[in-house]
């Protein structure tokens, strides 16, 4: 996908410079991102893969960080983008913090500080391209919302990125109700985390958990799924249509 | 305070330490009318005197709605006080529009001081010839600041500034210790009731003052003349006897020190 857009002085070198200033695609990329408000908090989920193109190219990257004491950021798309992201939330967190005034900054204005910086960026034509998905709780309120490339942002009781959105959502739709326990809300997203796996060829068995109560942020160590490959229609593939092609 | 050779410039020190220019600038402050705040746990009460060039003319705006949840009253020189408080809704509004939070009133008031600092330090300004009493919440509750010409500022149970502020400085410091678990009403009672002590006399009427109310389910809105002469009249009526006692002593006590801003014939015509 290349972004094209006529510049007045009409020199060819020049607009190949100011192209290459502009993101065109993305190049290692993470898949979806499964997230879900329960009784405590928020609830959130993600594979470890970086896919560079076709291949899976990375297994161990973590697409969930915390920010500050009351949220996590997950995120979806290219992966330097989402560490640049990073480096400025870093900044943001460390001048709240260096106020030292007893005020912080709660997941409410960490996602539309991020609505902010991703709109401003889709205007330039240079977006950072990733779906990010902001969940927190602080003073006891539950927040989950979500902010894609060109700065579309909402909230929502369960959130989902990139194939999450065909996938998972439709399962959440069904099957999320208020005050989910922790034990209930880890069983739905790895029900949604199981299809993805199964039907998202970007994913990997290898997921990652992440909690965020009034308490702080927690990321469960790397695990993986059980799956189930056994059914009688995979034992002779080719039963009745044996041949070349 | 007399001339000197070191209060020309704003950038010349005294040997003895200090900025002449601005401690004149206080000085400005101390001959506009008078500007009260107050708060409670949950509220903050802004008030202040309406004086008025003539009768011809209206009065002066000295109180600003900033933000919601945040109000300033100034005393001096109104022009630099009505330019402070279209940095401090500026401010604001940035902070609600990339945060969609409201902007602590603590943060707000170091972006005024540090504003005011730096026009203490290069010789081509001037310091800014107004106090700003900055009322507003946030996090922890209802929060009440002083912001000074010199670019310090204060955190205040209650505060007076402006001309004849003594008066009322000192019936807040008898009543102060009550403040913090003061009901909304009570709040406003105290704030008109230091409103009169600083008019030294003459009726306490509506019409003399404008008074603020913000809380932690109130946005900030001025109160209207009827509701503010409803509370003149709970106290008005009270013989005159007893008030006047007290407050002649006080008066009496005050008179003396009151240099500054004594006589309305002294307030140049852009102070107020």
């Amino acid at each position: 996908m290349t972004f094209t857009i006529p510049i007045d002085n009409g020199d060819a070198v020049k607009n190949a410079e100011a192209d290459s200033q502009r993101t065109l695609y993305p190049y290692v990329t993470g898949t979806s991102i499964v997230a879900i408000k329960y009784k405590d908090g928020v609830l959130m989920a993600s594979d470890m893969g970086g896919s560079y193109g076709s291949t899976l190219r990375y297994k161990n990257i973590e697409r969930m960080k915390a920010i500050g004491k009351h949220s996590l950021l997950g995120a979806s798309g290219e992966i330097s983008d989402f560490q640049e992201i990073l480096r400025y939330l870093d900044e943001l967190i460390l001048n709240d913090n260096m106020w030292d005034d007893g005020n912080s900054l709660g997941p409410k204005e960490v996602h539309n500080y991020l609505t902010r910086v991703m709109y401003n960026r889709r205007n330039k034509f240079n977006p950072l391209w990733n779906t990010l998905v902001l969940g927190g709780v602080k003073n006891g309120e539950s927040y989950l919302g979500m902010v894609s490339m060109i700065g579309v942002s909402f909230e929502d009781n369960h959130v989902a990125t990139g194939f999450g959105n065909h996938l998972a959502r439709p399962i959440l739709r069904d099957e999320w109700h208020a005050d989910l326990s922790f034990e209930e809300g880890v069983k739905l997203l790895e029900k949604c985390m199981r299809v993805l796996l199964y039907r998202d060829r970007s994913a990997i068995n290898k997921f990652q958990i992440a909690k965020i109560t009034e308490e702080g942020v927690t990321v469960s160590e790397p695990y993986s799924l059980k799956t189930f490959w056994e059914f009688k229609a995979f034992n002779n593939p080719t039963a009745g249509a044996e041949g070349s092609w | 305070m007399f001339r000197n050779q070191y209060d020309t410039d704003v950038t010349t020190w005294s040997p003895t330490g200090r900025l002449f220019q601005v401690e004149y600038a206080m000085e400005a402050v101390k001959q506009g009318s008078a500007a009260i705040g107050l708060r409670s746990r949950s509220h903050v009460v802004l008030a202040c005197v309406n004086k008025a060039q003539s009768e011809l003319s209206s009065h002066q705006r000295k109180i600003f709605k900033v933000d919601d949840h945040i109000g300033v009253a100034i005393a001096g020189l109104t022009a630099d006080g009505r330019v402070l408080s279209r940095y401090m809704r500026s401010e604001s509004i940035n902070h609600s529009f990339t945060y969609e939070s409201p902007l602590p009133v603590g943060r707000l008031v170091v972006r005024l001081a540090d504003k005011a600092q730096v026009c203490t330090q290069w010789s081509w300004k001037r310091p800014y010839g107004v106090g700003l009493l900055v009322g507003g919440l946030d996090e922890s509750g209802a929060h009440l600041y002083y912001n000074c010409p010199s670019g310090n500022y204060f955190e205040y149970q209650a505060f007076a500034i402006g001309s004849r502020s003594q008066a009322a400085k000192t019936y807040l410091e008898r009543r102060f210790e009550n403040f913090k678990e003061s009901s909304r009403e009570e709040l406003i009672k105290d704030a008109i009731l230091a409103i009169r002590e600083t008019l030294q006399g003459e009726t306490l009427k509506s019409s003399l003052c404008t008074v603020s109310v913000l809380g932690v389910d109130e946005p900030f809105h001025f109160l209207d003349q009827e509701s503010i002469q409803k509370v003149i009249d709970t106290f008005e009526k009270v013989p005159e006897d007893e008030e006047d006692n007290a407050g002649e002593a006080e008066i009496g006590a005050v008179a003396p020190a009151e240099q500054g801003g004594s006589g309305d014939q002294d307030l140049a015509p852009m102070e107020m």
